[in-house]
């Protein structure tokens, strides 16, 4: 009969399907058992994106360490380490998430401290008619300004600068129907590369990153107008590569490293008085 | 504020425009894909399954540049309105539009290529226009494949997550749908607040399927009976 002959075919393919499954099963398998290669996992703020990639590269073909990086809003990786994602170090964009992973046991509290201070910057692409080198936050009244974007003040530190900032120049309360809300600061920098946001507060990290710098043109907010975006780093309570975790840090405190970070726009710390 | 309201609303909002607007451009594109003879009909039935596999974050990203007034589409829309369509409610519809198409389509296309080929020749032997067929024979017959289409696309657009992420901006009231409300509540460890919202949507999207399957399996059972006894 027809339908016992297609019955047939569709558990011949099920069984192949199966097979085949199976062999990828054993094939990832294998390799973890065997390998020794030695990596860490890094969760970090957004505005590390293109800094950090720049030191994991060096630093991995230096050492041979790999070092994995996973990006987001400091609040939204704080959360997944709070439930037990297995990273080594994480870099916040604010010294409050790295305190609560302490208080909450999740973090080595001898190993903290600022490695940089963030800045914050009010972004427009290229061809924006805004001036905003010149006018700074007075663009944000600007008619042709219909969208502003920068991160969520619930979860990225940065869009709690940018609210501050906002309030301290007296206006938010102006902008505030205007305002959308990125999930992290990379995010709110894509809204208005895209071009669907007008302006938006971003960092100065992604500013001056080689994928953004050609695209746009920024002003420095004044740090006067937003507490200070220290950034602070910690090593995990439950590291799964400790050694090598505490290795990588050791040489996120080098010459080489804060000269990096200062290209990428990052304020710091003199070196030795890293403590504030 | 244990349960975020306005968001609520937005989203029913948003999933019944969604579901009506896929139930009105599914229904010819289902029809052409069931009786389609073109030799090319399977290109356009990838297409169209395209946002099962694609990640909604990356499709929510493809809507946001397209949509923006980097490419002609926003320029033109900029130029009618005034502004992109990212961060709008329209934006969203759009976005969920793409994003539940082939939860509306692929059930519809389904039953009305399971529809007996020789109850259409019938009617058209006895006169009836492709239309009046369609609408007196093939939809009839094809009642329980559509119902599960709209309810598909309305529970898909529900549940959204990626796409409005992605185009929305988290506008209380515009575009901050219950998904998102929840995602802000665990972000900021308001985890009761996230609790009661995730489980009155569970709830309620619970009792809208339920109520529907009910409601489909009683209709096909009287369509059973009544139909080869007349």
């Amino acid at each position: 009969m027809k339908s016992s002959k297609y019955f047939r075919t569709s558990v011949q393919f099920l069984v192949a399907l199966s097979l085949i499954a199976l062999a990828l099963i054993g094939t990832r398998a294998a390799p973890a058992a065997a390998s020794a290669s030695r990596e860490i996992d890094v969760a970090a703020a957004a505005d590390l994106s293109s800094a950090l990639q720049e030191l994991a590269d060096t630093y991995e073909k230096r050492t041979g360490v790999a070092v994995k990086l996973s990006f987001g809003a400091s609040g939204a990786l704080t959360q997944q380490i709070q439930n037990g994602a297995p990273f080594d170090i994480f870099f916040s964009a604010d010294m409050d998430y790295p305190k609560q992973l302490i208080a909450d046991g999740h973090a080595n509290s001898s190993s903290l401290y600022r490695y940089a201070v963030g800045r914050l910057v009010l972004w427009v692409p290229n061809d924006s008619p805004l001036d905003v080198e010149h006018n700074g936050m007075d663009v944000l009244l600007d008619p042709s300004v219909k969208k502003i974007a920068m991160g969520n003040p619930q979860h990225a530190p940065y869009g709690r600068a940018a609210a501050a900032a906002l309030k301290h120049y007296g206006l938010y309360e102006k902008v505030s129907d205007r305002l959308v809300l990125g999930e992290n600061i990379s995010q709110a920098a894509q809204f208005v590369e895209s071009g669907n946001a007008q302006v938006g507060f971003v960092a100065l990290a992604h500013a001056v990153a080689p994928a953004m710098k050609a695209k746009g043109r920024f002003w420095i907010v004044p740090g006067d107008a937003y507490p200070a975006l220290d950034q602070g780093v910690v090593l995990m309570a439950r590291s799964p590569h400790s050694q090598d975790a505490k290795a990588f840090l050791e040489y996120m405190k080098t010459a080489e490293v804060v000269a990096v970070l200062r290209r990428y726009g990052f304020g710091l710390p003199e070196p030795e008085t890293n403590s504030k | 504020m244990l349960i975020d309201w306005q968001a609520f609303l937005l989203t029913i909002e948003l999933a019944v425009i969604v579901s009506a607007i896929l139930f009105v451009i599914g229904l010819p594109l289902a029809y052409w894909i069931a009786f389609s003879r073109l030799r090319w009909k399977f290109l356009v039935e990838a297409l169209v399954a395209l946002p099962i596999v694609l990640p909604p974050t990356v499709l929510g990203f493809y809507v946001l540049v397209a949509l923006g007034s980097q490419s002609p589409l926003g320029r033109w829309w900029q130029s009618l309105t005034g502004h992109t369509l990212a961060f709008t409610f329209t934006g969203l519809v759009i976005g969920s539009v793409l994003y539940s198409l082939p939860f509306a389509v692929q059930p519809f296309a389904a039953s009305f290529a399971s529809v007996d080929r020789k109850l259409l020749a019938a009617s058209a032997t006895l006169g009836a226009s492709p239309m009046r067929t369609f609408f007196r024979v093939v939809m009839p017959l094809s009642a329980p494949g559509l119902v599960t289409g709209v309810v598909l696309t309305f529970a898909h657009t529900m549940g959204e997550f990626g796409v409005v992420l992605m185009i929305g901006g988290n506008i209380p009231g515009v575009t901050r749908t219950v998904s998102i409300g929840i995602y802000d509540q665990v972000q900021a460890s308001n985890y009761a607040s996230a609790n009661a919202m995730a489980l009155l949507l569970l709830v309620f999207c619970f009792a809208v399927l339920a109520i529907v399957y009910a409601l489909n399996r009683r209709a096909a059972q009287k369509a059973w009976t009544m139909g080869p006894a007349r």
